[in-house]
């Protein structure tokens, strides 16, 4: 499917796409951006994986991004069937309790995944089977890749 | 009645085991969590980090030019493919447009690459069922691969060759004849590891039926490279998204569909011949023109976000990029292939013996700095 069916098939699903905050851009990126709510995200994905025209069933990439206000978790989906590409996004604004579910029962692969975006930005991922921190060890303390994040015996700030 | 009393005064118990990670057939610094039950394994849980360097953060402090040379320490058998990808998805953003000479070097080294990592990976591979002598096979061939790298490179390991908008240096005037006569001599010699390990009794045994993966395991454990591929599952990023050179070539993707270890051993030995193949096609037909285009000293990339993937020796790598306009990355995310690959290995491993483990593992081709990153 091209960017502009997908987006006209997506954004049928929802009665209201503004109430959970649906938007699409294609600017500054090659692939159809899509962002949601991150209430309404595994709702959304799930259908992602299941309808026959999207079938987007490989995720391979999930991304943390640390904006400075607000934390973001960027997934890259593609169809082996159709593929096609396209980014789902979302924003996440409480930073010091942030929590968005998680999506490791669509895709296996997101378990290790999630448990990187966790170890190195502290987003919770609701219902994830074990989160704990993939890399760095039990008692690190902070999220190493947040932008606020100092340690002054470890980092060269340059 | 014996049998009965024996197995009322003998409970199984599960009980753990630490693998890792100073251990041989781990191939570095990885660390597994072994939950066994008599020789039957319960769980693998992977524990990792031991190598993490940290190079995602460390890349939001450098420029464009710095962030290549850090790419050859992720999977270091895949060094010129790391590098490649970092310059593509730069050249891509800047909407630079590179000679032929130099796509089709690019082409060549990344086949090298390939050639030398499945090298390394035969040996290795024979060494963890027992079978040593493959091992120094393996390595004679890698070796003359390498005296290659480091004749047009200057390194052996860690190549650094592409910098965006080109290759570092030309080639150098011995590269041809030397890529052709290591391939007359790798044909002759391929043939060679079929009969020392392919055809043999007892690797076929140990491999065969073994690990299985599912199709529909593969893609949702996001497996890719030869793993995914043994799987029946068509995931070469070569054919699916080319890029340099890989446009002009005809190759064939390896596929199997059994989705045990033999599957995924027959698949990279395939790959070899398929890799050869791709050389050759192009070897003899490098365009003249300059090895680089010129880019500003200072590299800012527009804003926005640009992914590139390219196929390396053990899968799909992905580079990720969020820049704001500045010099310096926002965030940089490197999708490595052996993360998800290992991912999947608690799931085909469960159930099977722990004496399979380690040749299992041998066929997942783990690199575990391109994991810890």
């Amino acid at each position: 499917m091209t960017n502009q069916e997908l987006q006209e098939l997506i954004a049928g699903w929802f009665t209201d796409p503004s109430a959970v905050k649906l938007e699409f851009t294609e600017e500054g990126s090659q692939f159809l951006n899509i962002s949601i709510h991150p209430d309404y995200l595994h709702e959304m994905m799930y259908y992602l994986k299941i309808n026959r025209n999207t079938n987007f069933d490989y995720l391979f990439c999930l991304t943390g991004i640390d904006w400075g206000k607000e934390l973001e978790v960027v997934y890259h989906l593609e169809s082996t069937d159709h593929r096609h590409i396209i980014v789902v996004r979302s924003k996440i604004e409480d930073r010091d309790n942030p929590e968005i579910d998680s999506v490791h029962d669509i895709w296996e692969t997101a378990n290790f995944h999630e448990r990187e975006a966790f170890d190195f930005y502290g987003i919770r991922f609701r219902n994830h089977p074990n989160l704990k921190r993939l890399f760095l060890s039990e008692d690190f303390e902070g999220y190493p890749l947040r932008k606020d994040y100092v340690d002054e015996k470890l980092m060269v700030v340059k | 009645m014996r049998t009965a009393t024996i197995n009322n005064n003998f409970k199984s118990e599960e009980y753990f085991i630490n693998m890792g990670p100073q251990h041989p057939a781990t191939h570095g610094v990885l660390r597994l969590l072994l939950t066994i039950d008599g020789e039957v394994i319960k769980k693998v849980d992977p524990d990792l980090g031991y190598i993490h360097r940290s190079i995602e953060k460390m890349c939001e402090s450098d420029s464009y030019q710095q962030i290549v040379h850090l790419t050859d320490r992720m999977d270091y058998l895949s060094a010129h493919i790391n590098n490649e990808a970092v310059c593509l998805t730069v050249e891509n953003a800047l909407e630079l447009e590179v000679p032929e000479r130099v796509k089709v070097i690019r082409t060549i080294m990344d086949e090298l690459t390939r050639l030398s990592s499945h090298c390394l990976w035969w040996g290795v591979m024979g060494m963890d069922v027992g079978a040593l002598s493959s091992y120094f096979y393996g390595f004679r061939d890698r070796e003359m691969i390498n005296d290659i790298f480091e004749e047009t490179c200057g390194a052996r390991l860690t190549m650094n060759y592409n910098i965006p908008g080109g290759l570092r240096q030309d080639i150098h005037p011995n590269f041809v004849k030397r890529v052709k006569e290591f391939l007359a001599h790798f044909k002759t010699k391929l043939p060679e590891y079929d009969r020392l390990l392919t055809g043999n009794v007892i690797f076929q045994k140990r491999t065969k039926g073994v690990g299985v993966l599912s199709k529909e395991d593969a893609i949702s454990f996001g497996a890719s490279g030869p793993v995914g591929r043994a799987s029946g599952y068509s995931c070469d990023v070569r054919k699916h998204h080319p890029y340099s050179a890989l446009d002009r070539v005809e190759f064939e993707e390896a596929l199997h569909t059994d989705g045990d270890s033999y599957a995924r051993y027959l698949v990279r030995i395939q790959e070899m011949w398929e890799s050869i193949s791709i050389i050759e096609q192009l070897i003899d037909n490098i365009p003249e023109g300059d090895h680089q285009v010129a880019t500003n000293a200072v590299i800012k990339l527009p804003k926005g976000e640009y992914y590139q993937k390219v196929e390396t020796a053990r899968g799909e790598l992905g580079v990720y990029i969020v820049s704001t306009g500045t010099k310096n990355p926002y965030r940089v995310k490197f999708r490595s292939p052996g993360l998800s690959n290992l991912s999947l290995l608690n799931h085909i491993t469960v159930g099977g013996k722990i004496g399979d483990l380690v040749a299992t593992m041998a066929t997942i081709d783990i690199v575990v700095p391109d994991i810890d990153r």
